[in-house]
């Protein structure tokens, strides 16, 4: 009789799950270690000093932020500029402005934006996207939302928005009303602003920068 | 209960959680009902369930129902596979009353209390508000508890009987599917963080654990249905294991192209994501080809009978190759590439990738495993399948078959609109949701989101009164 071979030898194939497992799981921890680091937030300290991190600090809620294409890394990112008033303040401390985005991201998560809206892609797809939401034409002075809700900058629109958002339809499917108080409604405005600034290696694509093409429009 | 013929209480707990799990298995549909009925008319049911609530109710429900018919299947093969009663019996069932009591609290919450203030006792008491583990902070604690409780029977009676293949498999699974779950507990205000553990747990539950438990139980299931060997299918069974971790684990990294994490994650994602159908090809394959290989042996000793002991549930094996196949595998790969994924992800192309990835390739293996214990209650030899087994089954997978299909075409339209042409802003959002085709198949996608429902009564109906049919070989 031929000599047995390994390759129908249960005992092979076992070590082999078990090798292939472990190098697997060994890799994906060893890249845990370096991502979070790079994805952990900055500081007020970096901002002032034009470090670029792809998680920024609380406090770049006092600056302008855009979404502009790199050539070099051949998509958009967000890139921070000059100050600018949030609620009509560019000097959120340190502090303040941790407690702020403190206050929105767990508004986030107590009032389920997820289950209609996507955060960083991901979520439900009965509302629109969030990640960007912050540079979203329609909230700028050009868009519709400061003039239907009466107030002249985009954290105030937003803001009265997030208070009573079936007051403010902008389609027959409407946000519902979540008990979002003045205060909460502060914070997911910060927590959103903070959100548009991270580096999501582009995603979404071309966001804003498409005016009209359908319908002719 | 009655007339059972289980001489186990093993299998008697397994029935337990089969039938409670059939039950959230319903409610499943019923809130995914009330979810695409809102995408037809955005009224209903506005600020009393909104799509959020309903929508949170049906994820839920899915992850709940499938856990305890995991663990019910385990309960369910483990006499078998080691020759002896389960260790822990008592506990077993004192965990499962807890977890059910817990369960039904939770979604009661869900649906009265729906929102709360933005403070930690929000997250304590109502829901996480992360999607598929909204659970609030203790029902984790309880879960952990529960499934720790699980982990030691499991355990506890691999190590005193009779340790298979298949039981050394699921001992490591298990508990790496438990120990997963503690990545998904934490409070972060980074929520590039945040979702970075967030898919520790869901990609390596659906994607590796839950995949390497279905290996298991079909791998089971081939030996108990159709008497394939031991010694092949355990081989096997091996080879998918190391295939599906192979390529599952790090496979992880396509979830990691936009949320904040570094670009290098585009090489490691798109490769290993790739490979993951491989393993899924591997199964289906396997499955066909043990049940060929039976008939065959059979048919060469001149018999002229089907070597399948379990008809509606070898069915449902079937189906899950197919389906595990397709959904995981073919709909994954469409949008697994991050060239591909910048402007399919977060859209309905997702959500039709998730329907027929969770049903194909969990849904139907479980609702086997109910066929499965169905005979084993009624002592039945050759169970056949009635009319209403065929009319379930076509419904439920046709059903979730043309909701695949109806999300994909208005996901091409979403991918399109709203993001390729429009730029993914809140107005490009409503212009795809606005297009004609958009709409025309959510219509499709209530329609047959109708079928699978009505499929989900029949079901039921039979798993009731199957075991009492007459032409069955007992």
């Amino acid at each position: 009789m031929a000599k047995k071979s390994v390759w129908s030898d249960n005992r092979f194939w076992q070590r082999s799950a078990a090798w292939v497992t472990g190098f697997a799981s060994m890799l994906l921890i060893w890249l845990t270690f370096d991502t979070i680091p790079q994805i952990t937030m900055g500081t007020n300290a970096d901002l002032q000093n034009g470090v670029t991190k792809r998680v920024p600090g609380p406090t770049v809620i006092n600056y302008k932020i855009t979404y502009e294409m790199d050539k070099k890394r051949g998509h958009e990112i967000p890139v921070i500029g000059e100050k600018e008033m949030f609620f009509g303040r560019d000097d959120w401390s340190e502090e303040e402005a941790a407690e702020l985005l403190h206050l929105g991201k767990l508004g986030s998560q107590v009032k389920n934006c997820m289950n209609c809206h996507t955060l960083l892609g991901n979520g439900a797809y009965y509302a629109p996207d969030l990640t960007k939401a912050w540079l979203d034409p329609a909230w700028g002075p050009e868009g519709s939302m400061q003039a239907m809700t009466g107030k002249s900058t985009k954290e105030e629109a937003m803001s009265e928005f997030l208070q009573n958002p079936s007051q403010y339809p902008t389609h027959a499917r409407m946000m519902p009303d979540l008990g979002i108080t003045a205060e909460e409604a502060k914070g997911l405005v910060a927590f959103l602003k903070h959100m548009s600034s991270i580096d999501t290696n582009g995603f979404p694509r071309n966001f804003g920068k498409i005016q009209g093409a359908v319908h002719g429009k | 209960m009655a007339n059972s013929y289980l001489t186990t209480e093993s299998k008697k707990l397994a029935t337990w959680y089969f039938t409670f799990a059939a039950i959230i298995f319903g409610a499943q549909l019923l809130f995914g009902l009330v979810a695409a009925t809102q995408y037809v008319i955005p009224g209903f049911l506005f600020e009393i369930v909104d799509f959020s609530v309903a929508r949170m109710i049906h994820i839920n429900a899915l992850v709940v129902w499938m856990v305890f018919a995991m663990i019910g299947s385990v309960y369910w093969l483990l006499p078998d596979e080691t020759g002896i009663e389960t260790v822990g019996i008592g506990l077993g069932k004192l965990l499962f009353w807890v977890f059910a009591a817990a369960i039904v609290v939770v979604v009661l919450v869900y649906l009265l209390v729906q929102v709360g203030p933005a403070d930690e006792t929000s997250l304590w008491l109502i829901h996480e508000g992360r999607e598929y583990i909204e659970a609030p902070r203790w029902a984790d604690i309880g879960i952990v508890v529960v499934v720790l409780g699980f982990i030691y029977n499991l355990y506890a009676t691999g190590m005193k009987g009779n340790r298979s293949g298949i039981v050394t498999v699921l001992m490591a699974d298990m508990l790496a599917f438990a120990g997963i779950y503690l990545a998904g507990m934490g409070y972060t205000d980074n929520i590039s963080i945040d979702q970075f553990w967030w898919w520790w747990v869901i990609h390596l539950w659906v994607e590796a654990t839950w995949e390497v438990f279905v290996g298991s139980i079909a791998a089971y299931g081939l030996i108990t249905m159709i008497g394939a060997h031991r010694k092949v299918v355990e081989m096997w069974l091996w080879i998918e294991v190391a295939m599906l971790f192979g390529s599952g684990i790090l496979g992880m990294g396509h979830h990691y192209f936009w949320i904040g994490t570094p670009e290098y994650w585009w090489e490691i994602g798109a490769l290993f994501s790739a490979l993951e159908p491989l393993p899924l090809v591997a199964m289906f394959i396997h499955v066909l080809y043990d049940w060929g290989k039976m008939q065959g042996e059979e048919s060469a000793k001149g018999q002229d009978v089907s070597v399948i002991a379990n008809k509606p549930a070898f069915t449902w094996f079937v189906l899950n190759a197919i389906g595990n196949f397709l959904g995981a595998g073919v709909w994954g790969f469409f949008h697994t590439f991050p060239q591909v994924n910048l402007y399919t992800h977060g859209t309905q192309f997702t959500s039709a990738h998730g329907h027929l990835a969770f049903f194909g390739a969990y849904g139907t293996l479980l609702i086997g495993m109910f066929y499965l214990a169905v005979q084993g209650k009624n002592g039945i030899k050759v169970m056949n399948a009635t009319k209403k087994s065929i009319w379930g089954t076509s419904m439920i997978f046709g059903g979730v078959l043309g909701m695949t299909a109806a999300l994909t075409l208005s996901g091409y339209v979403d991918v399109l609109v709203s993001r390729a042409q429009m730029g993914a802003t809140w107005s490009g959002y409503f212009e795809g949701q606005a297009s004609m085709w958009f709409m025309q198949g959510m219509d499709w996608r209530l329609i047959m989101g109708v079928v699978t429902f009505l499929g989900f009564f029949v079901l039921v109906a039979d798993l009731l009164s199957i075991g009492k049919a007459t032409h069955h070989k007992r």
